[in-house]
């Protein structure tokens, strides 16, 4: 009976989180104009799509910002992470994750309006790079705050042991530290290309005329009303979000069978 | 040696520090107390708390937060409590989080769809026998459509509020005659609060700054702090007056932090 009342809730909820998808999706096959009565099929606004070279540009801009951010985020803020646990001070610890959060917590467009006046006021021009800069500065605190768990659990007698054995600081860092965390980082990288692929306030703030990304553009474009190249556009990026997350899932299930072989064969 | 090196490891990070946490927040502040003419002033300030449209503005902007998060959190949290009871949770939680992955403006545009003149919800009301309503660019919609790009935010910390709680505690609990509904409320929900005030954080502050969804749903008749942070920033031009509803927005932000956040140096969980 309980199970049952569970079951039925969660597929509700389930059918809400992804019903406005399927909708967008759907749409995008029909013969139509708008999001009201199905047409039947087709796959023209697809083809709209990928002749659309103003789009094509844009979605590539956006993946390279993603890329890009989301490595450099991860390398500064693994590089973070590694000296907030070297600290020895209680206090300094605290203010640095006090500090590395204000981003976390502060709402986009804050963020989005301060980064507009540094970038003014260094008489930065807007653009790619400001919204590269941008992305990797919003990206930082996730990938710090995905990494420390793990460098937490690593136990000190494990680092000791390395230095015993004559590690250096790099062979301990290359060898012994990063492997250790390696799912932690993997993790924060992939919390980073989500934060980059998915903001759009921030990104409107410092992208100025001349360089858009596909938040903003599609932005401007639902401004104008409904366009079904959009729905096409949603389908592909929802097919590219799957294929993602499904490659996640496979990696971390992968790993931890592996993890689970090797405690067998130790025990 | 070892000393200089962990200062070369710190140094990205601590510049980043610098240029992009405490130096944004300076210029915020410092750009509040300068008017259009670059003079440096009081009057953004005065200006704000002596309007009643600024005020008004304010209140609105949080009471629909403050809604947005209720609703939220009332979906999410059995939401989080069943998904962790199923058996491939993992896989499950992996569905939450997908949405999340679709662009927020796909998701509202999505909606532009669904709650147009002739959409899927006005299609369904005809059916049910209601008639055609206006939904699109009402406060209603708003608010649906917030809390529905919401609601993963807010299952997430519940979720890993769950998972944290030893299930030690619910078996005493048992053992001890408590009923299901006695265990939840006097063990499970205190225990997990910590996720809900996480939810909380995650969800309130961003509701206050939606400016996107104000226009594209809302119709610009819901107002928040964030649009007209935007309006000023983007589109009057006046920095001064934007940067004056930024700091009262920091301050909005830290007073819901301390609200959420202080439980953890008090207790000390006993993990």
């Amino acid at each position: 009976m309980k199970r049952r009342f569970a079951n039925i809730y969660l597929i509700i909820v389930f059918a809400i989180l992804y019903a406005p998808i399927i909708f967008l999706i759907a749409y995008s096959f029909s013969q139509g104009d708008t999001m009201t009565n199905f047409h039947g099929f087709t796959w023209r606004h697809y083809q709209t799509l990928f002749s659309d070279t103003r789009m094509l540009a844009i979605v590539a801009n956006t993946l390279l910002i993603a890329l890009l951010s989301a490595l450099i985020a991860t390398l500064i803020g693994t590089l973070g992470a590694l000296s907030i646990t070297r600290t020895t001070k209680r206090v300094t610890r605290e203010s640095l994750l006090t500090l590395n959060n204000v981003l976390m917590v502060s709402p986009d467009v804050i963020i989005g309006a301060s980064f507009l006046i540094f970038f003014t006021m260094l008489k930065i021009p807007l653009g790619f790079s400001t919204v590269l800069m941008s992305h990797i500065a919003f990206e930082i605190p996730i990938v710090v705050l995905m990494v420390l768990p793990r460098l937490r659990e690593m136990s000190a007698s494990l680092l000791d042991a390395a230095q015993d054995l004559g590690a250096t600081t790099r062979q301990l860092l290359t060898h012994v530290i990063i492997p250790f965390i390696s799912p932690g980082i993997f993790a924060g990288f992939f919390m980073a290309l989500t934060y980059s692929l998915d903001d759009f306030a921030v990104t409107f703030f410092v992208t100025g005329n001349g360089f858009s990304t596909l938040s903003v553009e599609i932005y401007s474009r639902a401004r104008q009303g409904i366009n079904l190249e959009i729905n096409a556009l949603s389908g592909v990026m929802f097919l590219f979000s799957l294929l993602l997350v499904g490659g996640y899932y496979w990696i971390q299930q992968a790993s931890q069978k592996r993890r689970q072989r090797k405690r067998e064969v130790v025990s | 040696m070892t000393k200089r090196r962990t200062w070369t490891y710190f140094l990205p990070y601590g510049l980043w520090l610098a240029l992009f946490v405490i130096a944004p927040v300076a210029l915020i502040i410092y750009q509040s107390f300068f008017d259009l003419g670059h003079h440096f002033t009081l009057s953004n300030y005065s200006t704000y708390f002596q309007s009643a449209t600024y005020l008004k503005m304010t209140a609105n902007s949080v009471w629909y937060a403050f809604l947005i998060t209720l609703f939220t959190g009332l979906i999410s949290y059995p939401t989080a409590y069943f998904i962790h009871q199923l058996k491939h949770r993992q896989f499950w939680l992996l569905l939450v989080i997908l949405p999340t992955w679709i662009n927020i403006l796909l998701k509202a545009y999505a909606f532009i769809g669904i709650f147009s003149q002739a959409g899927l919800a006005n299609q369904f009301l005809t059916f049910i026998g209601i008639g055609p309503q206006q939904i699109l660019f009402t406060n209603a919609s708003f608010i649906f459509v917030a809390t529905y790009i919401q609601i993963p935010f807010m299952i997430l910390p519940i979720y890993n509020a769950l998972d944290d709680l030893n299930p030690a505690f619910i078996n005493a609990s048992r053992d001890l005659g408590a009923s299901n509904w006695q265990t939840f409320r006097h063990v499970i929900f205190p225990l997990t609060l910590p996720g809900v005030k996480a939810g909380i954080q995650a969800v309130f502050i961003p509701s206050l700054s939606l400016f996107m969804l104000t226009r594209l749903i809302g119709g610009n008749k819901v107002i928040t702090l964030g649009t007209a942070i935007e309006e000023h920033f983007l589109t009057t031009m006046n920095w001064g007056m934007g940067s004056t509803i930024g700091v009262i927005l920091i301050v909005a932000m830290i007073v819901v932090m301390l609200l959420t956040g202080d439980q953890k140096r008090e207790g000390g969980t006993p993990r």
